[in-house]
């Protein structure tokens, strides 16, 4: 069963590293999904998969009678997902909003912030597209 | 006992709600410096109670220690969260003037203190799961910060940021994971006993070095800086004012934390690499900034060649480089704040912060000129100003230890510094201005004068305070080093007298 995780973590982060290494930041972003979601498997795995005992404790006891599965990495990736949720909403529409307004996903074009020609950087460069989008 | 410790985070948080529901009238910025004026308030009360009793920690909801999420401050915490309180609040005050009513409606004020209790938040805490949550509370709203307004250099600058510190902390996220299932807890007390059990050293070198990559990210060491010169010099100048105070230098804090208390099984491996990191932090990041030609960006890349000196302090590992490294971080975070916040009353006045479109500051403005040396040659290690004896002490740490090597680099790395804040000088202040403008800090309107240069002046003051009175605090940053290197009165805050870590709990330096 862990080896079985192990090797899935191991093919979600190839896969994830493959998408990050695009160019295109909508890859790299997806790219950050899987590797999230292989980062909460490393979690879940860390904290040893014990199938069949639920953490549930009798109703007249104060510990668990048998061995139960740890709750707590699971605690921790419902935590990680959402957070992970959110922060992935927010990366979305930011990328979309940079896709507006600057008219390119390219990494390599996106040179506003840091231009090669730093010298003359006022005068706008002309190799952006220039559309004003939603503004 | 555990008011003292949760307020700092309280008040943020409280504060952001009411700046957020009242952001459409003028009351929000004033809710905002007056929740930031409080939460230097509850840090000061914070400070007075750990020099008072020694390290103080509160259990939340009462779950006892390795267990629940644990509030504790030590020295550093606690200094930390002082200065968190006066930088937040003097560009509370800045903001005054800064940031224009379209970013208040969008609520500026609001993502600013949700920012702030992050910050303290991330500095306050005893559990490595939470220090997470931390940094996504300060990551989310820096993220809003950063790209609030929307022109295409936020934008461009915006993806660089969102996207490399959310890979670093999947990292950092990762190596919880691993560390929590080698070692079965995530307090930080409670992790420094528990690492000395594992079976399988090597693999601890590794989730070790796991967390240094990831906050390495956030502070920006060399070769994981680049998202810091991309984005620094884009947003509003409040914005990049804190972010350059207080964003880097928490992941300085989390590496000084963790690379004190927990990771100290492989000193001779780690430090090392942190050494190597340390110097070409330095060297890498000053000559960035000798390469620039705009304000903000020399600044944003001082930002990187600062922090090589906070992290040679730890990479040392001797009690006077830490101490040197406190002390650094400290003055460092009030410095770089103020020369950010010079530089939004220089493109006020002079119209850009690209060096070739400013000039004749000094003729015009000699109040701004001056309050623009002190944090510049204080950032250079001028005496008597504060860099000088962080400097100072840094360098002696490093001679004594026999590094003549890094020794040397630091002082060429000032020296060099030096150099780019002479660019600074001579474009902005003593060069005409190109288009014959005289930039007068008169042309400001007398309100909104008040509220940028008052926070300016007052941290130009403490760098001088700090200057020309450091011997308290030395003396504090010796007592804060003393406390990392021996993690006793922590661990025993923490989990009580009995611990089981407390025999292992000597580190060797």
């Amino acid at each position: 069963m862990e080896l079985l995780v192990a090797i899935m973590v191991g093919v979600l982060v190839a896969a994830s590293v493959h998408l990050m290494l695009a160019r295109n930041v909508l890859r790299f972003l997806f790219g950050l999904v899987l590797i999230s979601n292989a980062a909460n498997l490393t979690i879940f795995v860390a904290g040893r998969l014990t199938p069949e005992s639920p953490p549930l404790i009798p109703y007249d006891a104060d510990v668990p009678v048998a061995d139960v599965a740890n709750a707590l990495p699971q605690a921790l990736v419902l935590t990680a997902i959402v957070i992970g949720f959110g922060l992935f909403a927010f990366a979305l529409t930011l990328v979309y909003r940079t896709y507006q307004n600057l008219g390119t996903l390219n990494s390599d074009e996106m040179r506003l912030a840091e231009p090669k020609d730093d010298a003359h950087v006022a005068t706008e460069n002309k190799t952006y597209i220039a559309r004003e989008a939603g503004q | 006992m555990s008011w003292i410790l949760a307020a700092p985070i309280i008040i943020p948080f409280a504060t952001a709600v009411l700046a957020f529901l009242f952001r459409h009238g003028p009351e929000g910025r004033w809710i905002s410096v007056l929740g930031s004026a409080a939460l230097l308030i509850s840090a000061a009360i914070l400070m007075t109670n750990v020099l008072a009793d020694g390290v103080l920690a509160a259990q939340m909801g009462q779950w006892p220690a390795p267990f629940g999420i644990t509030l504790v401050s030590d020295l550093l915490s606690a200094v930390m969260v002082v200065i968190t309180g006066i930088t937040g609040l003097a560009v509370a005050i800045y903001a005054l003037a800064d940031v224009d009513e379209r970013k208040e409606q969008l609520g500026y004020h609001a993502l600013y203190q949700v920012l702030l209790a992050g910050v303290c938040g991330a500095f306050l805490t005893g559990d490595l799961f939470n220090l997470y949550v931390w940094f996504e509370v300060m990551l989310i709203s820096s993220f809003g910060l950063l790209v609030m307004g929307g022109n295409r250099q936020q934008l461009d600058g915006g993806i660089k940021y969102v996207t490399l510190n959310l890979v670093s902390t999947i990292l950092f996220l990762s190596g919880i994971g691993l560390l929590y299932g080698m070692t079965g807890t995530l307090n930080m007390a409670d992790l420094h006993s528990a690492v000395q059990r594992v079976e399988n050293p090597g693999l601890l070198v590794v989730v070790a070095v796991m967390f240094m990559i990831a906050f390495g990210v956030k502070a920006a060491v060399f070769p994981l800086f680049f998202w810091l010169p991309a984005s620094y010099h884009t947003p509003t100048i409040s914005v990049s004012a804190i972010f350059a105070g207080l964003l880097t230098k928490v992941g300085v804090y989390a590496l000084f934390r963790m690379f004190t208390l927990v990771f100290t099984t492989d000193v001779a491996y780690t430090h090392t690499i942190l050494l190597w990191v340390a110097g070409f932090t330095m060297v890498t990041g000053v000559l960035g900034a000798a390469a620039m030609n705009d304000f903000r960006r020399i600044l944003s890349f001082h930002i990187v060649s600062q922090i090589g000196y906070m992290i040679l302090g730890l990479a040392l590992f001797t009690p006077l480089a830490l101490v040197g490294a406190v002390f650094y971080l400290v003055h460092h975070i009030i410095v770089k704040a103020n020369l950010f916040l010079v530089a939004g009353v220089a493109r006020r006045i002079a119209g850009s912060t690209e060096l070739n479109q400013i000039g004749g500051l000094y003729k015009t403005a000699p109040l701004l000129a001056l309050l623009f040396l002190i944090p510049a040659f204080s950032l250079a290690g001028f005496p008597p100003l504060s860099g000088f004896w962080a400097k100072y002490v840094l360098v002696k740490a490093a001679l004594e230890d026999g590094g003549y090597v890094i020794a040397g680099v630091a002082l060429v790395v000032g020296l060099l510094t030096i150099y780019s804040m002479t660019k600074i000088w001579g474009n902005a202040f003593w060069k005409p201005h190109p288009a014959g403008v005289h930039p007068t800090l008169s042309s400001i309107a007398p309100k909104d004068r008040a509220a940028l240069i008052l926070p300016i002046a007052a941290l130009a003051i403490l760098t001088c305070i700090i200057g020309l009175f450091p011997e308290p605090f030395i003396q504090f940053a010796t007592a804060s080093a003393d406390q990392l290197l021996n993690p006793d009165a922590y661990i025993q805050a923490v989990l009580g007298a009995d611990a089981p870590g407390l025999a292992l709990a000597e580190v060797t330096p």
